[in-house]
Order: C-alpha cells, then sequence, then structure tokens
C-alpha cells in the first residue's frame, strides 16, 4: 500500500508529474472524439437532407 | 484499424509502465523528470507531423492527389496538439527545475514559434472556403515553413546562448539509463501511432465533407439505416 | 519583349502608380515613428533605459510597419484584374513577381531608413551604432517584403484578410529579427557585428532566390 502512496506522490513532484500526464491525455483524447463526433454530426445532417428529398 | 489500436493501446501500457514505474528515480531531477516521457516524444512528433504534413502538401500540390491534400490538412491539427503538449509539459517540467512556468529557453521559444506556424497553416485553411484551393495553399505555406524551421530554430539557439548563457542545460541529459531510455523510445513509437489513429480520424471527416454529393457516401448513408 | 524589359517595365509602372498615391508611401512612415513615440511615453523616458531597448523597439515597430504595408502590394493589381494579366504573360511569373517586390521595397522599405537616424536620437542610441542601424535595416527590410510577399500572395482573394496575413507571416520573420536587433545591440556596445551582417546578406540572397517561387504558385492559386 505504502509502495501504491509513494508512486502517486512521485517523490514530492506529483503535482506537476500528474498534471502533464492528464492534461497530455485530456488533448489526445480531444483529437480522437472531436472528429469521431463531428463525423457522427455530419452523416445525421446528410441522412436528414437525404430522407427529405 | 483495431489492429492500429490494439498496438498502439500496447505500446502505450509498456512504455508508461516502464517510464512512470520500472525506470529509477533521478538522482538530480527526483521524479520531475518522468515529464519527459510525455515532453520529449511530443517535441519529435511535433517536428516530424510538420514534415509529413509539408511533404503530403507537395505530393498534393504536384501530382493533385486528394488523398495527399486530406493526409496535409488532417495532419495539422493532431501537430498542433503534439506542439502544445510540448509546451505545457515543458512549462510544468521547468516550474520545479527553473522555480518559474516560463523561461525563454531555446527549445521552448522555438516550439512557441512552431506553434504559431501550426495556428497559421490551421487558420489560412479555415479562412479559405473553396477547400481544393485551401489544400494549396496550406501545402504551399507548409513548404514555406519547413524551409524556414531550421532557420528560426538555430536563430533562436543562437539568441539564446548569447543572452542567457548556459543555464538551462538541466534539461540536457549527457547520458541516459538504458532503463529510462527504452520507455522513451516506447513512448515516441506510441505517439507516431497515436498520429496515424488521429489523423486517420480527421481525415475521414475531412473526406465525407468534401465527397458529401459522391454516390459512396449516399450509399454509405441509406446502407446505415 | 524580353524578361528584363518586362521585369523594369513591371518596377517603372508600380512605382509610377505608388507616387500617384502619396499618401500610401508616407502611411507605414508615420506608423514607425508613431509606435517609436509610443514607448518612452509607456516606459518612461529614463536615458539607460530607452538605449538598453532602442534596437529592439525599432526593429519590432520597423516589422509591424513592413506587415501594415504589405497589403498593397497585390491588393489594387488583384482588383483590376491586372494580376491575372501578369499571370497569363508568357515570362516566368516569379520573375515578374520579384519586380513588384522590388518596386514595392523601394516605396515602403527604403524610406524607412530616413526616418531612422530620427528615431535613433529620440531613443539616445550611441552614434557609432547609427550606421549599424541603417546597414541592417538595408539588408533586412527586403528580406520582410520578400517573405511578406507569400503571405499576401496567399491572403490576397480573402475578404478578411489582415488578421490570418500578420498569423503567417510574423513567425517568418523571427530570424531577421534576431540577427539585425542583435547586431544593433553589439555595436552601440562597440562589439564587431561582422557575423551577423553575413547571416543578414545569406538570408537576404536566400530569399531573393527562393521566395518568388512560392509567391508565383500562391498567386496562382488565388487567382482561380
Amino acid at each position: 500500500m505504502s509502495s501504491m502512496q509513494e508512486f502517486f506522490a512521485m517523490g514530492g513532484y506529483a503535482f506537476y508529474v500528474w498534471t502533464s500526464y492528464g492534461l497530455t491525455l485530456i488533448v489526445l483524447l480531444a483529437n480522437i472524439i472531436i472528429p469521431v463526433t463531428q463525423r457522427k454530426r455530419f452523416l445525421r445532417s446528410l441522412a436528414l437532407k437525404q430522407n427529405r428529398q | 484499424m483495431p489492429w492500429l489500436v490494439s498496438a498502439f493501446v500496447l505500446i502505450t501500457v509498456a512504455g508508461l509502465y516502464g517510464g512512470l514505474v520500472l525506470a529509477p528515480t533521478d538522482y538530480q531531477q527526483g521524479d520531475s523528470y518522468r515529464i519527459i516521457y510525455i515532453h520529449v516524444p511530443s517535441a519529435w512528433m511535433s517536428l516530424f507531423i510538420y514534415v509529413v504534413m509539408a511533404v503530403a502538401g507537395a505530393i498534393g500540390l504536384v501530382w493533385h492527389i486528394k488523398l495527399a491534400e486530406i493526409v496535409a490538412i488532417s495532419s495539422a491539427s493532431v501537430g498542433a496538439s503534439f506542439t502544445f503538449i510540448a509546451l505545457v509539459t515543458g512549462s510544468l517540467w521547468g516550474k520545479p527545475m527553473w522555480g518559474t512556468w516560463w523561461v525563454w529557453d531555446a527549445r521552448l521559444t522555438s516550439e512557441l514559434i512552431l506553434l504559431f506556424l501550426y495556428l497559421g497553416v490551421i487558420g489560412l485553411y479555415g479562412a479559405i472556403d473553396d477547400k481544393r484551393t485551401a489544400s494549396r495553399a496550406v501545402a504551399i505555406l507548409a513548404l514555406v515553413g519547413v524551409v524556414n524551421i531550421p532557420i528560426i530554430h538555430y536563430s533562436v539557439i543562437w539568441w539564446n546562448t548569447l543572452h542567457q548563457g548556459p543555464t538551462v542545460t538541466k534539461m540536457d541529459k549527457p547520458s541516459i539509463h538504458v532503463s529510462m531510455l527504452i520507455p522513451l523510445l516506447l513512448m515516441a513509437l506510441s505517439f507516431k501511432f497515436f498520429y496515424v489513429i488521429a489523423m486517420l480520424q480527421r481525415a475521414r471527416v475531412e473526406l465525407l465533407q468534401r465527397e458529401r454529393n459522391a454516390q459512396w457516401v449516399k450509399n454509405l448513408i441509406s446502407g446505415s439505416k | 519583349m524580353s524578361l528584363t524589359q518586362a521585369f523594369f517595365a513591371i518596377i517603372r509602372r508600380d512605382l509610377v502608380l505608388a507616387l500617384r498615391r502619396r499618401s500610401e508611401i508616407a502611411n507605414p512612415l508615420l506608423f514607425f515613428v508613431l509606435v517609436i513615440t509610443l514607448f518612452p511615453l509607456g516606459i518612461g523616458a529614463e536615458p539607460r533605459l530607452l538605449q538598453a531597448i532602442a534596437p529592439g523597439v525599432i526593429w519590432v515597430s520597423a516589422l509591424l510597419a513592413a506587415m501594415l504595408s504589405l497589403d498593397s502590394l497585390f491588393r489594387s493589381d488583384f482588383d483590376d484584374g491586372s494580376l491575372e494579366q501578369i499571370l497569363l504573360s508568357p515570362h516566368p511569373t516569379s520573375v515578374l513577381v520579384l519586380g513588384k517586390i522590388i518596386a514595392h521595397w523601394l516605396v515602403t522599405g527604403l524610406p524607412l531608413l530616413v526616418v531612422a537616424p530620427l528615431l535613433a536620437v529620440f531613443l539616445g542610441m550611441p552614434n557609432n551604432s547609427l550606421g549599424i542601424l541603417l546597414l541592417t535595416l538595408l539588408l533586412g527590410t527586403p528580406v520582410l517584403s520578400l517573405i511578406g510577399a507569400i503571405g499576401v500572395a496567399l491572403t490576397v482573394g480573402l475578404r478578411r484578410g489582415g488578421m490570418i496575413l500578420s498569423l503567417l507571416v510574423l513567425p517568418l520573420y523571427v530570424p531577421v529579427l534576431i540577427f539585425a536587433g542583435n547586431a544593433v545591440q553589439m555595436a552601440s556596445s562597440g562589439l564587431p557585428v561582422d557575423a551577423q551582417i553575413n547571416i543578414l546578406i545569406s538570408i537576404l540572397l536566400m530569399a531573393l532566390v527562393l521566395a518568388p517561387l512560392p509567391v508565383a504558385a500562391a498567386l496562382k492559386m488565388s487567382i482561380n
């Protein structure tokens, strides 16, 4: 258990290390999520247009 | 695609485990150096993607290959993201090392200018309505940028050594232990995989929007219902 | 018409046109002087401080003045269609475009050299660095016009190209700013500046040879 705590403490640099990793995760996730949702939304709007015709 | 994603996950887990758990603590910087496993690979990717973008743009420009044009512009946002990550993690690493969030260090400064170059590419693409024309504009700009990047980089290094002296050598490691190097290379590889995955996602949107009137798009929509 | 004749004809035409609209020459100059006047007002008129920031201030203002004047490079020719005629001519576009850039520099870049001594006096620069300041302006401002021309050529077809132009062009101006600003700074402390001047010369030569190519390509793209 103490080794887990030590791991998260990062030798006193926890804030810097985990903020870096967290921000990276957020930015990288956004790079996947944004295009996927854009694509879905675009396909939906195209489908609506086709149905109307 | 599933093959790509599983390779990416495998390499990333191995790299993170090696970097955060297995690699020993640095005797000078303590555990704060572990930011290296995302900072350095992102900085590498930021340059690498710019070059890929310029090469893809040139191919699109010369042979009018639509796919190359799409690869070029789809790379821009991913590259800007990596540049942003390199800047932020560099700043977060610098705070405990230098005592301030921002130092006009040669690498951070040229990374910042690189971010401006990426934003210029993205802004130019957004400003031109016709996407074929926009792709050509982006390709020309990326080529100009790729010629200029070495000049900018070396002028910034020269400027930095002149104004600051070697105060920021903490970030250079004269030698790096193998147990630290292997996770670093794994993370670099993992970011390359991520780039391909993210770029392909972006390219799919780009392709759909350009080909909205093509038959295959119509089939795709009626097939999905 | 031979290529050299066409080249000089374009320079002459642009110069004549510019002389008819003198305000376009005066505006960047006024801007240059005005911005530099603002610095002592903003940070205080302490002579030491002014002397220390003078090279940087003059060069940053020159950068901004050069950028503001860029719009007139292709704008009127784009609007009245003469740009299309230039692209249609049998001569290589890059050479003709180089003529336009040189004419533009003669009316917007060169006059900066005339007012620079005045500003050097305003900011209390030592006399021995004035020569170097003029030399760096002479070598640096053509590079600003050449690089800027790429940005204008890419954005000339856009209605709101102004903001995007600065985003495209300013990062590319960084090396000129670093070497020119530093040369002036070194000169005012009496140090040799051969290295910086040589680098500026090589940047200028490179820009002269390379920049017209992307400008020509970008203009072709903007026209259709």
